[in-house]
C-alpha cells in the first residue's frame, strides 16, 4: 500500500540522530530538570551556576533542560553524564553544591557519591534507582525517557527508538495496528478506562472521509500534573501515538487539547509538532507513505469541565464548554460533527509502545482486566511525593508503603483519596484493593487522573469531602438541574456540618442528595462530583456524627467547633512566646503569670500553638469548644 | 427513510417510527412524563431539567426520555421507586430557587410545575432543601410582557423561540454553574436590547418568569 518504504526511511532518519548524539556522548553533559516542578524549586537559577562554573573553570562540557524524572520532593534535580562513568542523579541541588560538583566531579574525577541519589546505569560503585525500595514496584513505560532525554530535540527521542513504532505500523496494514491496540486491551487513562482500541474501531466504522484524532491534556483537576509532565517531558511519545491513531482509523487531521495555563506544555508540543514535520513523520506522505496527517495545538482556558469530552469539542469549535447529553458519542458525532477519537495524553503515549513490542507484551504487565501500568502522583503526607508508575494491580498499601516511603514521623494513616475531586476517600481497610480500573470502582473511588492524597490524623473527613464539593461545585457549568442545584444544597449542608449544625436526619439527606445528583446529573462532572462526600460517608460516618451529635470535631480542623486553650499546668511564667505571635492580642498574663487566651478576642490562627516552644507545648486545641471547668456550661 | 418499530410504554404497546424520541411518543399517546425543558423541534436535546427519567428494560439506571430515541421492542416504565426518587429530588431542587408565590404568580392555574406537581402527586414546596431566595431585579421594560427571573426555571424554552422561531437572538443564557441566567447581550432590558417585543418568548414560557402584563396579579 505503501510507495516507498518507510523502515528504511525511518533508519536513515535514526542513523543521523544517533551520529549527532555520538559527538555530544564524548563530553560530559549537565541535564537539569526544568519541567514546572523543577523550575519551581528553582531549576533555572541550577542551570545557570551550572553554566557559569563550568565557563569559569573553562571545562567543556554541556549543560541541557529535560523534564521531570518523577522524584519531585528532591528538585531541584540534575543528571551528570560523563564519559568513563555511569551517569548520576543529584538532588536539592544549590549553588554550593553545583561548585562543588563542577569542580570534583566535571573538573576532577570524583563524582561526589556523597551527593548522589541514584547512578542511572547498573555499576559496582552507587546504587540505581531500581535498587530504590519503589523501584522494586515502579514499572516506567510512559515515563521511561521523561527527565532522562532533551525535549527539545527530536533527533534525543528518535535515537532512542522513537518514531520506530510509526515507521512499523506504516509498513503494515491499518487494520493490523487497529487490531494490536484492541488486542491490548489498553484502557482509556483519563479516568474512565474505556478501552481505546474498541473507541477506535467505533470511529473507524461511522466511516466518511473526515474524521478527527484529539488529544486531553486539559487535566483540570486540582494537583493533578501527569500529562503536563509527560507533553513538557517527551512530547514525541504523544504525538507519535496520535498519529498511529490517525493510521489506524483514516484520519487527516488531529488536535491536541492543552491548557493554556501550561505554558511550557503548549510550548514543547508546538516545538515537537514543527520538528516531526521536517523529519518528515508528519504532514503530507509521512514517511514517504501516502498516508498524510497533521496536528495542531489547541489552547483550552482551562476550565475544569472543558476535559469533559462534549464540552472540550464545543469550546474547540469556538462554543461555551458545556457538556451535551450523550449519546451521539464522539465518535458518532464529535469534532465539526465528523466522528472523533478523543483520549488521554497518557492512552496515546502507550500506543508507539505497543505496536513496537505488541499486545501480548503489554498485557503481561499489570491485570487481566488492567493491563499496563498507572501513573500517580503521590502528594499529602507521604515522604516521597512526586510522580510515580507501577504495575496496575498493585495494592494502595504498597504504593503507599514501598512506593511513597510511608508517612512521615508522627503521622498515622487515615485514609487516602484517589482520583481528584471527583474520586474517593479509602480507609486502612481498602488498603488492600488492588489498583485497577474495576476495583477502584467497587469500592467508590476511581483512577481519574491519578492524584493520590494520603491523609493522617489531623485531617478532618468533613472537611476534606467540602473541600472537594466546593471545587466541583464552583466548577459546574450549571446546566442540569442535579449538578448546579444539587452540589450547592450538598456544599451548604456540609458546611452547616463543619459548624456541628444539623442531626443525624441531616447525614441521611446529604446522602440520599448525593446518590440523586449521582444518578440524575447530565454528564460526569456532576454524576462524579458526590464522590468523596459518599465515602467518606460510608467510611467515616462516625466523624460525620461526632460534628453533629457532639459538636466535635476529631481531628481539631473545623473552626467552629474547637477553641484554643493554654493549659496553666504545661504553661511557664518564664516564657511568652505566644504573646508576641497573636495577631489580635488575645493572650494576657494572668496574675500568677502564666497566659491566658482571651476567647472573645482570638480568631484561631494557630499562631500561639505553633510558636509555643515544644518542651511546654503548652497551647491546645480543645473540641467541642469548651473550656475545663466550664463543662457544665453549655457552649454554642 | 422512516422505519415502523412498536414499542411498551407502561403495559400499553405504541406503533411509532424509528428515531423518535421517547418523550415525544408518549406524550402523544397521553402519557405523561414531567418536562420543562424539551422543544420537539431540537435534534439535540438539552436534556438539563432532569425531570423526564424513565426506566428502559435492560438498563440498569433511568435515563431521560426526551435524548432517548426509541427503538423496536423497547419496554419502558415511566413510573418506579428510582424515577420517583430522581424525579422528586429534582423537582425539589427546581423548586429550591423559585420564588414560590404561586397567587401573586401570573401563570396560576396555567404552570407546568403545578401540573407536573398534581400528576405525580408532588407537593409544590421545598421540604427538604434550604431556599436559596435570591433576588433579581425584575425587567418590565417591554410594553406589553415582563421578565420576573425569580421565577425562572432556565428550560430554555424562550431561547429557542427567540432564536429559532423568531429569529432575533435577543436572548440566551449566561453565567456559569450556580449563577446561570437568561438574559440579553450586556444584561441590557429588554426593551434597550435587539428584542423586538413579538411576545413568542413569553408563550414559550412553561412559568410564570416570562408574563403578560394584563395577567399580573396585583
Ligand atoms: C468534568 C470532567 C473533566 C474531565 N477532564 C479530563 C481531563 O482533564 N483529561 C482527560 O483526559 N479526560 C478528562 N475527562 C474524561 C473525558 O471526558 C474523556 O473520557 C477522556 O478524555 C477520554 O480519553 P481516555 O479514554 O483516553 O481516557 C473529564 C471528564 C469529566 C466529566
Ligand atoms: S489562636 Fe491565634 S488568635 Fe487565638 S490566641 Fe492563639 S495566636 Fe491568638
Ligand atoms: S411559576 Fe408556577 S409554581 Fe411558580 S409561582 Fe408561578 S404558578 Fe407557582
Ligand atoms: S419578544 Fe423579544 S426576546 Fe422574546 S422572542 Fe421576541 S424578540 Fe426575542
Ligand atoms: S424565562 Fe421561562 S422559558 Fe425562559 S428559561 Fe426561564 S422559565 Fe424557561
Ligand atoms: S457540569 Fe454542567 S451541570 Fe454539571
Ligand atoms: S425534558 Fe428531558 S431533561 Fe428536561
Amino acid at each position: 500500500m505503501s510507495k516507498n518504504n518507510p523502515q528504511k526511511l525511518y533508519e536513515d532518519i535514526k542513523k543521523k540522530a544517533q551520529n549527532m548524539f555520538k559527538s555530544r556522548q564524548e563530553k560530559p553533559l549537565v541535564m537539569v530538570g526544568t519541567a514546572t516542578c523543577g523550575l519551581a524549586a528553582g531549576a533555572m537559577q541550577v542551570k545557570e551556576d551550572f553554566l557559569r562554573e563550568i565557563k569559569d573553570k573553562g571545562l567543556d562540557a554541556e549543560v541541557i533542560e529535560v523534564g521531570c524524572i518523577g522524584h519531585c520532593y528532591a528538585e531541584p534535580l540534575a543528571i551528570i553524564a560523563k564519559p568513563g562513568f555511569s551517569p548520576v542523579c543529584y538532588g536539592y541541588l544549590d549553588e554550593g553544591l553545583v561548585h562543588r560538583l563542577v569542580e570534583d566531579f566535571l573538573a576532577g574525577d570524583d563524582p561526589s557519591y556523597e551527593y548522589a541519589m541514584a547512578a542511572l546505569e547498573r555499576n559496582d560503585e552507587f546504587p540505581t534507582f531500581e535498587d530504590f525500595p519503589r523501584g522494586v514496584y515502579e514499572e516506567k513505560l510512559i515515563l521511561e525517557h521523561c527527565g532522562f532525554s532533551d525535549f527539545s530535540k527530536i533527533e534525543s527521542y528518535i535515537a532512542w527508538d522513537g518514531y520506530s513504532a510509526l515507521a512499523k505500523a506504516l509498513s503494515d496494514e491499518p487494520g493490523h495496528v487497529l487490531e494490536e491496540v484492541k488486542n491490548a486491551n489498553l484502557r482509556g487513562r483519563g479516568g474512565a478506562g474505556f478501552p481505546a482500541g474498541v473507541k477506535w474501531e467505533a470511529c473507524l466504522k461511522n466511516g466518511g472521509e473526515e474524521k478527527y484524532v484529539i488529544c486531553n491534556g486539559d487535566e483540570g483537576d486540582p494537583g493533578a500534573f501527569m500529562d503536563r509532565s509527560v507533553l513538557e517531558s517527551d512530547p514525541h511519545l504523544v504525538i507519535e501515538g496520535m498519529i498511529i491513531c490517525a493510521y489506524a482509523i483514516g484520519a487527516r487531521q488531529g488536535y491536541l487539547y492543552i491548557r493554556a495555563e501550561y505554558p511550557r506544555a503548549v510550548e514543547h508540543t508546538l516545538k515537537a509538532i514543527e520538528q516531526a514535520r521536517e523529519k518528515g513523520l508528519l504532514g503530507n506522505s509521512i514517511l514517504g507513505t501516502d498516508f498524510s496527517f497533521d496536528l495542531d495545538v489547541f489552547q483550552g482556558s482551562g476550565a475544569f469541565i472543558c476535559g469533559e469530552a462534549t464540552a472540550l469539542v464545543n469550546s474547540m469549535e469556538g462554543k461555551i464548554g458545556m457538556p451535551e447529553s450523550r449519546p451521539p458519542r464522539l465518535v458518532q458525532r464529535g469534532f465539526r460533527a465528523r466522528p472523533t477519537v478523543l483520549n488521554n495524553v497518557k492512552t496515546f503515549a502507550y500506543v508507539p509502545l505497543i505496536i513496537n513490542k505488541g499486545a501480548d507484551w503489554f498485557k503481561s504487565i499489570g491485570t487481566d482486566e488492567s493491563p499496563g501500568t498507572a501513573v500517580f502522583s503521590l502528594v499529602g503526607k507521604i515522604n516521597n511525593t512526586g510522580l510515580v508508575e507501577v504495575p496496575m494491580g498493585i495494592s494502595l498499601r504498597q504504593l503507599i508503603e514501598e512506593v511513597g516511603d510511608g508517612l512521615p514521623e508522627g503521622c498515622e494513616f487515615k485514609a487516602v483519596q484517589i482520583g481528584g475531586p471527583s474520586g474517593g476517600c479509602l480507609p486502612e481497610s481498602s488498603l488492600d484493593v488492588p489498583i485497577d480500573f474495576d476495583s477502584l470502582h467497587e469500592a467508590g473511588a476511581i483512577m481519574g487522573s491519578g492524584g493520590l492524597v494520603v491523609m493522617d490524623q489531623e485531617d478532618c473527613m468533613v472537611s476534606v469531602a467540602r473541600y472537594f464539593l466546593e471545587f466541583t461545585q464552583h466548577e459546574s457549568c450549571g446546566k442540569c438541574t442535579f449538578c448546579r442545584l444539587g452540589t450547592k444544597h450538598m456544599l451548604d449542608i456540609l458546611t452547616d456540618i463543619t459548624r456541628g449544625e444539623g442531626d443525624l436526619e441531616t447525614l441521611q439527606l446529604l446522602k440520599e442528595l448525593g446518590e440523586d445528583v449521582r444518578d440524575g446529573s447530565l454528564c460526569n462532572l456532576g454524576r462524579t462530583a458526590p464522590n468523596p462526600v459518599l465515602t467518606t460517608l460510608r467510611y467515616f460516618y462516625e466523624e460525620y456524627k461526632a460534628h453533629v451529635e457532639e459538636g466535635r470535631c476529631p481531628a481539631l480542623v473545623c473552626r467552629d467547633l474547637i477553641l484554643y486553650y493554654i493549659k496553666p499546668a504545661k504553661c511557664s511564667k518564664l516564657c511568652n512566646v505566644c504573646v508576641g505571635s497573636c495577631p489580635t492580642e488575645a493572650i494576657y498574663t494572668r496574675e500568677d503569670g502564666l497566659k491566658a487566651i482571651d476567647q472573645d478576642k482570638c480568631v484561631k490562627c494557630d499562631n500561639c500553638r505553633k510558636a509555643c516552644p515544644t518542651e511546654y507545648d503548652a497551647v491546645l486545641r480543645l473540641s467541642p469548644p469548651v473550656l475545663p471547668g466550664e463543662k457544665e456550661r453549655k457552649v454554642k | 427513510m422512516s422505519e415502523e418499530v412498536t414499542i411498551t410504554i407502561d403495559d400499553q404497546s405504541i406503533k411509532t417510527q424509528r428515531g423518535e424520541k421517547l418523550l415525544w411518543v408518549a406524550l402523544e399517546n397521553n402519557i405523561f412524563i414531567p418536562h420543562l425543558c424539551a422543544i420537539k423541534d431540537e435534534s439535540r436535546p438539552n436534556a438539563s431539567c432532569r425531570l423526564c427519567f424513565v426506566e428502559i428494560e435492560g438498563q440498569d439506571k433511568p435515563v431521560t426520555a426526551c435524548s432517548k430515541e426509541v427503538e423496536n421492542a423497547m419496554v419502558v416504565k415511566t413510573r418506579s421507586p428510582h424515577i420517583d426518587r430522581l424525579v422528586k429530588t429534582g423537582f425539589e431542587l427546581i423548586l429550591s430557587d423559585h420564588n414560590l408565590k404561586c397567587r401573586e404568580c401570573p401563570a396560576n392555574r396555567d404552570c407546568a410545575l403545578q401540573m407536573i406537581a398534581k400528576k405525580r402527586g408532588l407537593k409544590l414546596k421545598c421540604d427538604r432543601f434550604k431556599p436559596l431566595e435570591r433576588e433579581y431585579e425584575l425587567d418590565d421594560s417591554p410594553a406589553e410582557f415582563a421578565f420576573d427571573r425569580s421565577r425562572c426555571v432556565l428550560c430554555g424554552q424562550c431561547v429557542w423561540a427567540d432564536r429559532v422561531e423568531a429569529e432575533i437572538g435577543a436572548i440566551g443564557f449566561t453565567g456559569r454553574g450556580i449563577n446561570r441566567v437568561v438574559t440579553t447581550f450586556k444584561d441590557l432590558p429588554l426593551a434597550d436590547s435587539i428584542c423586538t417585543e413579538c411576545k413568542l418568548c413569553v408563550d414559550a414560557c412553561p412559568v410564570g418568569a416570562l408574563y403578560y402584563k394584563h395577567n399580573q396579579k396585583a
